[in-house]
């Protein structure tokens, strides 16, 4: 059966127990066809349950879903001819070349040989991986893997694409190459669910961001309002001398605001929005003998966003519509 | 925060090619169940290509015990070499082939724990595919194992009665039934935690059934009670149909018991391999 409904997903009180841990517990999901749809959350969080109930590995102890107008449990295969899936632990053969990967997948999903031939040059070549071809895959990097391991989710076009961490352990450039390659298939037809523990990475690409923490959802919205709730920016400092925290915890909270104290013993952050005043801030600092070791005005890190989310009692879930400030997004 | 954007270059390829290559494809009918199979089987055929110290495990046991059996037991057990290769060719050949099978498991197991069968288990495919088709891809390496004895035997001074068409026939019968037998192993490399765990539950089962059949001794020879067991052992039956065709005087009640157990062990644990797969 075929829908026409505009949602790509939409998952009802899903819920997934292990043993006594609930991975997942009661998480409603709607996202719009077309759009990239990221799941933030650290690790453990029940992401990736999530994500492998709606691609039909695992079934939901409770709740329901609907992928692509598709019931999960009872109409599995229809969803399976629609979506495909790159796991957290890259979704390819080790034991096999590049290119054997691929014809077997074209093969898997009906391509005839020679297409699934001729499909495994293009892709190889698109994703710049031509030259390792015929090697194999377990002496590939992680980077190469993983552009891999998105060919073989696209040897047929998917109008579902799961992307569980797809940058987790990658260096800069490898993870900035596979962050245009999912913008590009976003700019095709194809609605994308992005898995991801880093706030970074769902600005970058995401449309709507649903917030998951102990298999709850705990708060949803644009990456604007997200970063509006904890403030647009922060200031990052780390210390010479962990004894001299107190000291600048002091002065960053009378100077800008409440400072969060990081994990690391010597490190600090406070939000911050202004640059000028962030200047300043450091300024004061140094006035008052506490050595800096570096300082950075960015992004609020993911702890500071469920800090933002968790931390105050009276708001058990923050109202991001209200106070919405749309923001910019960087190119 | 200020992203800088990697220019087209650093793909390693030029936006116009990965762009084409995302908006190119339209959906192809379903793969048949049996082409999915064959590709799961080709799958196999390539792990032994590319790993083919695979392949020494099959290879290099067999050769062990058919020269240990024959040269160290042969002139106790049977008076002399030549008279006991004749009698154990045929078990030993089963005994191999059956130590293969405990692989499969192990393989499966070993699979589980990588990324790759998430993919196998998102797809549109005939459910059972990548078990049929590992367990295909396992059968060519079950005939390797096989002949490897029998050519090793014939080297040695083994004749058979049966002819070429006997001895070809014992080896298919034997494959068959590790097919049937392989599915029991492919169960446990699915509710075990690690590799090694599959292989030692494995050989603790396979070990004494082989051995306690009579691959290696006559079981007359052995006391009331364990001769009883010995002579109901589907293995020893299976010993006593190979043996049969390659003396060239085939038991048509023992080809049909072993075929028709490969059966029942086929219609119990391939269902439910199936089913844990789907699971797991």
């Amino acid at each position: 059966m075929t829908s026409q409904s505009p949602l790509a997903i939409e998952a009802t009180g899903l819920v997934k127990v292990f043993g006594e841990t609930r991975a997942v517990d009661g998480v409603d999901l709607a996202v719009r066809s077309g759009s990239v749809y990221g799941v933030l959350g650290p690790n453990g969080a029940g992401k990736t349950t999530a994500i492998r109930m709606l691609a039909t590995l695992l079934r939901p102890d409770a709740g329901s879903a609907r992928v692509l107008g598709h019931d999960i449990v009872e109409e599995a295969d229809a969803v399976r001819s629609a979506v495909t899936l790159t796991g957290q632990l890259a979704s390819v053969d080790e034991d096999l070349t590049g290119r054997e990967n691929l014809i077997l997948v074209g093969r898997l999903l009906g391509l005839k040989r020679a297409r699934a031939k001729n499909r495994s040059t293009e892709l190889l070549e698109a994703f710049g991986l031509a030259e390792a071809a015929t090697k194999l895959v377990k002496n590939y990097s992680g980077g190469m893997r993983r552009r891999l391991d998105i060919a073989a989710s696209i040897v047929v076009t998917p109008r579902l694409m799961f992307l569980d961490e797809p940058t987790t352990g990658l260096d800069p450039r490898s993870r900035n190459q596979v962050w245009d390659i999912i913008r590009m298939l976003v700019a095709g037809e194809t609605t994308i669910l992005l898995c991801t523990q880093y706030l970074e990475e769902a600005d970058q690409l995401a449309d709507g961001i649903a917030v998951i923490d102990h298999g709850k959802v705990i708060a949803e919205g644009t990456p604007g309002q997200l970063k509006a709730s904890v403030g647009a920016g922060a200031l990052h400092v780390r210390l010479l001398d962990p004894h001299q925290r107190p000291e600048a915890e002091r002065l960053l909270t009378r100077d800008l605001g409440s400072a969060f104290l990081e994990p690391d013993p010597a490190a600090l952050s406070v939000q911050c929005a202004d640059a000028d005043r962030g200047a300043e801030a450091i300024a004061g600092l140094t006035r008052a003998g506490v050595k800096i070791a570096d300082f950075s005005l960015g992004q609020p890190s993911l702890d500071e966003v469920f800090l933002a989310l968790t931390g105050h009692p009276a708001e058990t879930e923050p109202s991001l519509e209200t106070d919405a400030i749309e923001e910019e997004q960087p190119a | 925060m200020n992203m800088t954007t990697p220019d087209a270059a650093t793909l390693g390829a030029d936006e116009e090619a990965v762009r084409k290559a995302i908006s190119s494809t339209a959906r192809p009918p379903k793969a048949s169940p049996l082409s999915a199979a064959l590709s799961f089987g080709w799958r196999g055929m390539l792990k032994v290509k590319h790993v083919p110290e695979q392949l020494l495990d099959v290879t290099i046991t067999p050769v062990m015990f058919v020269l240990m059996f024959t040269y160290l037991f042969g002139g106790a057990i049977a008076g002399s070499t030549g008279e006991y290769l004749r009698y154990i060719l045929p078990g030993i050949l089963v005994m191999s082939v059956l130590f293969t099978t405990v692989y499969s498991g192990v393989a499966l197991n070993t699979d589980l724990t990588k990324g790759v069968v998430d993919r196998f288990r998102s797809l549109p495919i005939w459910r059972p595919a990548p078990l049929v088709g590992s367990l295909i891809g396992d059968s060519v390496r079950y005939l390797i194992a096989g002949t490897v004895i029998i050519v090793l035997g014939l080297a040695l001074g083994y004749r058979s009665d049966g002819g070429v068409g006997g001895v070809l026939a014992a080896l298919g019968l034997v494959v068959v039934f590790a097919f049937g037998l392989s599915w029991v192993f492919t169960t446990i490399g699915l509710v075990m935690r690690s590799p090694n765990a599959v292989m030692n539950a494995g050989f603790m089962g396979i070990f004494p059934v082989t051995f306690l059949s009579n691959a290696f001794v006559d079981p007359e020879t052995l006391p009331a009670g364990l001769e009883a067991f010995v002579n109901a052992n589907p293995i020893s039956i299976l010993v006593d149909a190979a043996r049969g065709l390659m003396e060239g005087n085939p038991s048509v009640g023992d080809i049909g018991i072993v075929l028709a157990t490969a059966a029942i062990l086929t219609l119990v644990f391939a269902p439910l391999t199936t089913r844990l797969y789907q699971r797991a």
